[in-house]
């Protein structure tokens, strides 16, 4: 075109970037990529190589190792070799090299930014202005963890080496969230890029090498799912951080089961994007365009659920779609592209096959007339209106730029609609009245919200899932202690591998016949009956579940008979099964439910409860030291100290339960990042068997101070100190649901527990195998776990037995994004 | 290139409408932050949309020493804003390229249509007590039927501030209603003076009170206040008029002014205006910016996509 002829068009133009510095460093390379291990580049052991195209055009980009066996044991041979000395680099001197690979990210962003966007085929515009730039700010922020590690986070030590596996829609900044916080602490790293996006990490790698970073601390190994699972699976890996499908979080979950890893799951989402009547439409045009056309829709947190009030619905869709027909789809590289390529054609048909069933199932389709390149892997944005929740479009992720729209009449009811999914990412919520907002952002189920605003990310907000979303936080102080564990503690390391499949394994486990009454003949430990005295029998009582606020006897109708020292029958529980636990799952549920719900309580007003149950426990002091000294033969004198020790526990959380409310957190945002501290929801506990009252206390008085409720599961041999708490609880103004007990056999309870899918989270404090079977189980809904591997821990002392370590469990983190001005 | 429109009566005073209006301001700068990202234009595309920003213009002149001398200055440059040898290599030589209008106080408009005589560029007059304006009704009607009759076909008023801040909607309305009926054929643009509103809600708000009232135009500012356009302001206002289209079925003109001084800056109100209004939009019936220095800037950009090298400024004619 000439120049008149677009001066009476006024039509765009390619304004593309340059792609030459990008292709002369893969020239350099030959096109050929190695592993890069302790700071060089290696050929992987077998020789084998997979390939890397241009989404946009299909062009080979280049080879790069698949890694093997062999090739991912050098690695975490390298970088376990490495973290001896980098644990022990002062503070300081790790700052400095945090300091110095974001100080080289800025020299090479436009290169990184270009790479990114031949390789994933996401606009240069997103890469340059958006993914760059946190990746370099995502350095800084945690260059300031390194300094601040021995003063701020006094008591813990890295974890080790850490085994890191990324997707392909954010390859730099997966990256950079995996290893900034990882390096900053002191651990070492492997780290597998996604195959159809390796190359910034390599370039990233050649970065490092050239601040200066010792060999061994960052390893890349490219490879394939295999590769994956070689990495996360290998026994010299301390920690797993995967960022990813919920389906394969799933799969690591269960292959790590029992393994001592931590792990943490950044997973799969759908997440609401609300406008209600009041909000600046026009602007929540804007918001729909970045949360769910931004990255071509590939993003874990778009915003791909609409849920418009239906007062402003029509009006609402109307501006979307005549901003719809604005978006501009083609080269990635052009400055002027909104929408660039899908990143492989396998995900176009995953997309297409969507839209597919969408239209199928009767939601209106709308895709504006707009140009698609002729070729390449492009997709056009597409929004689905007519959509109701039991549409399977409404429910499943996508993972492209296609957004499902559904209408509600009221904010309880846009609520509902948001929180009716079994993911919890983020949601974005839009309305000019500051009141209304708030209390959405409050109630909604979700690790992030964004107010009048979406897709905002940065290094001091901790970004992290509720539900199947995932467990853990990257960005901010929570996010550290994914990297850290306290120093008293050492890695929990399996036995040698079980005959049977781990499968088989939990399968077997937690199997349970039903009890029956004592043998005979019955100890006495020389203690005379009653009959041989000729004196009236002792009057029985029998402890029942505690359920709901009432006293349930179990479902099953058996009893469990407890013995004390020398095998003397000190009373009878009821044998709880799969029922009992069902309803106090229930019971749980109403307790948040109820006006008002537990959660809902101020903090105030459940210190003052826990107070009341320490007042009313210290007043029977002296019976629950007889019944321990009874049950567990420990002296009197010890038992009353474990007595005491429970009071003054109960003191503790009464203490925390309004001090733990959050932050403040200093993001780049102009208005207030809130990192609201919410409870978990309904925790699962199973206690320890030593330690009868204090491991129950322990345990019980962190969940409910943070307004959690619980079902518990006392010691199996001693669960009468836990029988006759529930008096306690009943006397101390203790709401019915918040604590629920149910007795029995620990494991065979657990079993239902952990795979409830209405459980939020599960402490097991059981057996090593107990672990392994609830961290296996825990996939159903891929709660939170918490267990101890059979570690026995000294419940007595303050270091181990309570504290933030303790509190962190019952909390989960929704920051919430606040924009302001006027 | 230009689209013919029906000129906007005006409509009663809908006060439900103009309560309605919400302004996120986090948002409005956000969106205004990534849409001068988000497009680019190179090349060609550069000049040719430069060329057209040029026939927005309103050269403007406003100063207390403007005389007659200064004014016949200012309208030879409005009738030949590029250089000849540049629309030349721009193969352009046969397009008529002249600005949108020349802007002058009113005591000046005389002059400036004695020497426009035989161009078709209009002539606009300030009135109504330009910049601040708060001079009696009377006194602000009298100034436009003056520069009417002297031969202005346009005339930029500006709104009484204190009734905007007030929110006394039906006063401003009736007073831009009585400005746009002595008007008669000359066309209204009414200056918001944005600086001074506080909130881009109240720009909102003011914007479409002043296109219920019967203006032809709204426009940012006199360029005399302390913050003059700014992309924020252009996007709410745009959006107001978008709106007004949508619901009143009349086009309404934009005119950003002051401070707009490169042609750079041209480029990313023209990106708004397209993407906010549609390419309908992007012409002198419909959008104009209120400048003196800009022509200047961009007529060394095209001198430079024209020869390959950067301009020197001495070697662009003055106006």
């Amino acid at each position: 075109m000439n120049v008149a002829e677009i001066f009476e068009s006024m039509s765009y133009g390619p304004a593309p970037e340059s792609r030459a510095a990008a292709d002369r460093w893969l020239d350099d390379h030959q096109r050929q990529f190695g592993l890069f291990i302790n700071n060089q580049f290696m050929a992987a052991g077998g020789g084998a190589t997979m390939a890397t195209h241009d989404p946009a055009t299909g062009a080979l980009l280049a080879q790069v190792a698949d890694a093997q066996a062999d090739d991912v044991d050098a690695a975490v041979k390298a970088a376990r070799e490495a973290c001896k000395s980098w644990r022990a680099t002062p503070d300081h001197e790790r700052a400095r090299y945090l300091y110095a690979i974001a100080r080289h990210i800025q020299k090479h962003d436009r290169l990184l930014a270009v790479l990114e966007s031949l390789d994933n085929g996401k606009p240069i515009r997103e890469s340059r202005d958006i993914d760059t730039q946190l990746v370099a700010r995502h350095f800084y922020y945690h260059a300031g963890w390194a300094q601040l590690r021995s003063q701020r986070l006094p008591g813990y030590e890295p974890v080790g080496v850490v085994g890191q596996v990324i997707p392909w829609n954010f390859p730099l900044l997966m990256l950079a969230w995996k290893i900034a916080p990882a390096i900053a602490m002191g651990n070492t790293v492997v780290l597998k890029p996604a195959p159809y996006t390796p190359l910034t990490a390599l370039l990233f790698a050649e970065i490092v090498a050239e601040a200066g970073l010792p060999p061994g601390v960052i390893n890349i190994v490219t490879g394939g799912d295999e590769t994956g699972a070689l990495l996360t699976t290998h026994a010299d890996v301390d920690k797993v951080a995967f960022t990813g499908s919920t389906a394969v979080g799933r799969i690591i979950r269960r292959a790590t089961a029992g393994t001592g890893k931590k792990l943490s799951l950044e997973l799969g989402g759908k997440s609401p994007f609300i406008v209600f009547d009041d909000a600046d439409l026009d602007a929540a045009v804007e918001g729909v365009v970045d949360a769910i056309w931004f990255n071509q829709g590939q993003v874990c947190c778009a915003g791909s659920r609409l849920l418009v009030q239906e007062s402003a619905a029509n009006r609402f869709h109307t501006k979307l779609k005549r901003r719809m027909a604005q978006l501009r789809v083609g080269d990635p590289l052009d400055k002027g592209v909104d929408i660039g390529a899908i990143v492989d054609w396998i995900q176009h048909e995953h997309i297409d096959r969507w839209v597919k069933t969408g239209v199928a199932e009767g939601a209106e389709l709308f895709q504006p007339d707009i140009d698609l390149p002729g070729d390449g892997c492009f997709y056009p944005p597409t929004l689905f209106t007519n959509v109701e929740p039991a549409s399977s479009i409404a429910q499943e992720e996508i993972f492209g730029p296609v957004l499902v729209s559904m209408s509600f009449r009221t904010p309880a009811e846009a609520v509902a609609l948001a929180n009716n999914t079994r993911y919890g990412l983020a949601a974005s919520v839009w309305s000019e009245n500051v009141n209304l907002v708030l209390d959405v952002a409050s109630k909604i189920r979700a690790g992030t919200v964004w107010v009048n605003s979406t897709n905002l990310f940065d290094a001091a907000s901790g970004f992290g899932g509720y539900r199947e979303s995932g467990y853990g936080r990257e960005g901010g102080q929570e996010g550290l202690y994914e990297y850290l564990r306290p120093a008293w503690k050492k890695r929990h390391t399996p036995q040698a591998a079980n005959e049977l499949s781990l499968a088989e394994f939990v399968a077997a486990w937690g199997s349970h016949t039903p009890a029956r009454p004592a043998a005979l003949p019955l100890q006495t430990n020389g203690v005379k009956s009653a009959a041989a005295n000729h004196t009236a029998p002792k009057l029985d009582r029998t402890p029942k579940m505690y359920i709901g606020g009432a006293q349930k006897r179990p479902d099953g109708h058996y009893t469990q008979t407890i013995y004390g020292k020398g095998g003397v029958v000190v009373g009878q529980v009821g044998d709880g099964n799969r029922k009992d636990i069902r309803d106090a799952v229930e019971a749980a549920h109403k307790a948040h439910l109820a006006k008002p719900g537990w959660s809902a309580r101020h903090g105030h007003n459940r210190a003052q409860i826990l107070y009341f149950v320490a007042e009313n426990l210290e007043a029977r002091a002296d019976e629950f030291a007889r019944r321990l000294a009874l049950m567990t033969g420990q002296p009197v004198k010890s038992a009353a100290a474990e007595a005491a020790a429970a009071v003054q526990r109960l003191f503790t959380y009464a203490a925390w339960a309004d001090k733990m409310g959050g932050a403040v957190q200093e993001t780049t945002l102009r208005g207030v990042t809130l990192a609201v501290h919410e409870p978990v929801g309904v925790i699962g506990i199973a206690c320890p068997d030593k330690f009868p009252l204090l491991g129950f206390v322990s345990l019980l008085a962190p969940a409910i101070a943070r307004g959690n409720t619980v079902v518990i599961i006392p010691s199996q041999p001693h669960p009468l100190s836990a029988t006759d708490f529930y008096q306690v609880l009943a006397t101390s103004d203790v709401p019915a649901g918040v604590v629920n007990i149910v007795t029995g056999n620990r494991d065979h309870l657990t079993k239902t527990l952990a795979a409830h899918e209405d459980v939020d989270a599960m402490w097991y404090f059981g057996g090593a195998e107990g672990a392994t079977a609830v961290e296996y189980l825990s996939t159903s809904n891929m709660k939170r776990t918490w267990v101890d591997y059979g570690y026995e821990r000294d419940w007595l002392s303050q270091e181990q037995g309570e504290g933030e370590a303790f509190l962190r469990q019952a909390i989960q983190v929704k920051n919430i994004w606040v924009p302001t001005g006027e | 290139m230009v689209s013919k429109h029906d000129r906007n009566p005006g409509i009663p005073l809908d006060l439900g409408w103009v309560h309605e209006a919400r302004v996120n301001l986090s948002a409005t700068q956000r969106r205004t932050a990534t849409l001068v990202a988000r497009r680019s234009l190179k090349k060609q595309w550069q000049a040719a949309w430069l060329l057209r920003a040029v026939t927005s213009i309103d050269l403007t002149t406003l100063a207390g020493d403007d005389t007659p001398g200064r004014i016949h200055r200012l309208c030879a440059k409005a009738r030949q804003p590029i250089r000849p040898d540049i629309l030349a290599a721009l193969d352009m030589g046969e397009t008529p390229i002249t600005v949108g209008a020349v802007c002058v106080y009113p005591s000046r408009v005389r002059d400036a249509a004695a020497a426009l005589i035989g161009a078709a560029i209009p002539v606009a007059s300030v009135a109504t007590g330009f910049p601040a304006g708060p001079t009696p009704l009377p006194q602000r009607l009298g100034e436009i039927e003056a520069a009417v009759a002297d031969g202005a076909s346009e005339i930029d008023i500006v709104i009484n501030r204190n009734l905007a801040l007030n929110e006394e909607w039906e006063a401003l309305y009736d007073e831009v209603k009585q400005m746009r009926a002595v008007c008669g054929p000359a066309h209204l643009k009414t200056i918001l003076a944005t600086g001074e509103l506080g909130t881009l809600r109240r720009v909102r708000k003011a914007s479409l009170v002043c296109m219920m009232a019967g203006a032809d135009f709204i426009k940012t500012s006199t360029g005399k206040e302390k913050v003059n356009a700014t992309l924020e302001v252009s996007l709410i206002m745009a959006r107001a008029v978008r709106d007004y289209w949508e619901r009143a079925g009349y086009r309404i003109g934009f005119k950003p002014a002051g401070g707009i001084s490169s042609a750079k800056q041209a480029l990313q109100w023209q990106i708004l205006i397209k993407e906010e209004l549609g390419d309908d939009w992007l012409n002198p019936q419909l959008f104009r910016f209120g400048a003196s220095s800009l022509l200047g800037d961009i007529e060394r950009q095209l001198s430079h996509y024209a020869t390959g090298n950067y301009a020197a400024r001495h070697h662009i004619p003055m106006s």
